[in-house]
């Protein structure tokens, strides 16, 4: 169980740090929130939304982070998605993938389905179950300095990464990016390979 | 090549053969004995990529993963596996991501464990449900033909489905 400490950050100004310089980064979202916060920022070809599929973030990045070695891929998901498929951490630490990075938003709380709390709320450490599974590196965020230290670990520590990032559980104005699976998939296997 | 008429051709032979030349690179899969021969011929090939799953429904995600960075996969898994798929599926109906999965029988063709039944035969149901294409296939030397049939339909025509493999092929079981 990890210590509790007071939560501060404000994940859309959390997302907004992570993906400000996100070059070609390749990012995979989780259902609901984080596809918004992640749309908050700027709707890019580069992102791939789930809008539904719940449990398959991690995997999705998993696969694609396979498929694109030269690349680096971050999932960025919620603690409630992450939560549902954790047996996936075990698959990705087995496989090793030095450019897949995970990312959590941790508002301890199912966040769009009315705030229900989740078992990070009564102490569950995803950052423990990660190095468990064998995650070389792994942290967890609760304030700015920590988070200043975290970001460039997503982006060039040899994978994988997992980073828990706790959030404030708030609810923020939607902000919908396209969720037209195919549309979606089209421009970023074109973006990315340059057919469909 | 062995030939079909030889007493040691299996068909996992041909089909570990077909996915080199159909260029899968990623194959996902919790173990089956039905699928045991495929599942070592690929995993000691280094032109592929073997992804041992906690629960098969990583390994849809994996694919959708898989596709959208360039590659084809394929999903190995025993029929009680489908069950753990359902709502993952919905990713590949959504997105007209293709799929391409075997589906390894149990609880169907002189099965004597009972516990295997319920989910065997709700395996077809169930993927039709989910709009998975399904490829029946209960003769051993037609499993090839027919697993290139469905890759087909799976990465040119972008559709998820499944070659049902009988129990007829790989033997009445009596374990897991
Ligand atoms: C299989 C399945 N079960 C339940 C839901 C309902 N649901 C949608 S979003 C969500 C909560 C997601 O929580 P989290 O990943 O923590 O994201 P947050 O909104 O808190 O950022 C749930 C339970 C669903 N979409 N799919
Ligand atoms: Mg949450």
């Amino acid at each position: 169980m990890a210590a509790r400490r007071k939560i501060t950050l404000d994940r859309r100004k959390v997302v907004a740090n992570i993906l400000k310089d996100r070059g070609d980064l390749l990012l995979v979202t989780g259902l609901g929130a984080p596809t918004w916060d992640a749309a908050s920022v700027e709707d890019n070809p580069n992102n791939f939304y789930l809008w539904g599929g719940m449990g398959g973030a991690v995997l999705t990045g998993l696969g694609l982070a396979l498929a694109q070695p030269q690349r680096r891929v971050l999932v960025l998901t919620g603690d409630g998605e992450m939560l549902m498929g954790v047996g996936g951490l075990a698959t990705v630490a087995v496989q090793k993938p030095s450019n897949l990075a995970i990312g959590i938003l941790d508002n301890q709380r199912y966040g769009e389905t009315g705030m229900q709390e989740t078992h990070t709320e009564h102490g569950v450490d995803l950052a423990a179950m990660a190095s468990g599974a064998g995650f070389q590196t792994t942290s967890t965020v609760y304030n700015a300095a920590e988070l200043k230290t975290a970001i460039p670990m997503l982006y060039n520590t040899p994978g994988p990464v997992f980073v828990d990032v706790k959030v404030t559980a708030e609810d923020q104005p939607m902000i919908l990016p396209p969720r037209d699976g195919p549309t979606l998939k089209h421009r970023f296997r074109e973006n990315l390979l340059g057919s469909i | 090549m062995v030939s079909k008429k030889s007493k040691t051709w299996h068909w996992s032979q041909d089909v570990h053969q077909l996915f080199k030349k159909i260029g899968i690179k990623q194959v996902a899969y919790v173990p089956d004995g039905g699928l045991a021969k495929l599942l070592e011929r690929c995993q000691a090939d280094k032109s592929m990529r073997s992804v041992v799953l906690t629960t098969e429904e990583e390994g849809v995600a994996q694919m959708a993963g898989a596709w959208l960075g360039g590659q084809r996969g394929v999903l190995l898994t025993q029929s009680g596996g489908v069950g753990n798929c359902i709502n993952m599926l919905s990713m590949m109906q959504e997105c007209r991501i293709p799929l391409l999965s075997l589906v390894s029988m149990r609880g169907e063709w002189g099965e004597t464990f009972p516990w295997q039944v319920p989910m065997g035969q709700s395996t077809i149901p169930a993927l039709e449900a989910a709009k998975v294409i399904v490829h029946h296939v209960d003769q051993a030397e037609k499993v090839p033909e027919t697993v290139q049939a469905a890759a087909k339909l799976a990465f040119d025509a972008n559709r998820a489905v499944a070659v049902v493999i009988s129990q007829r092929i790989s033997g009445s079981g009596s374990k897991g």
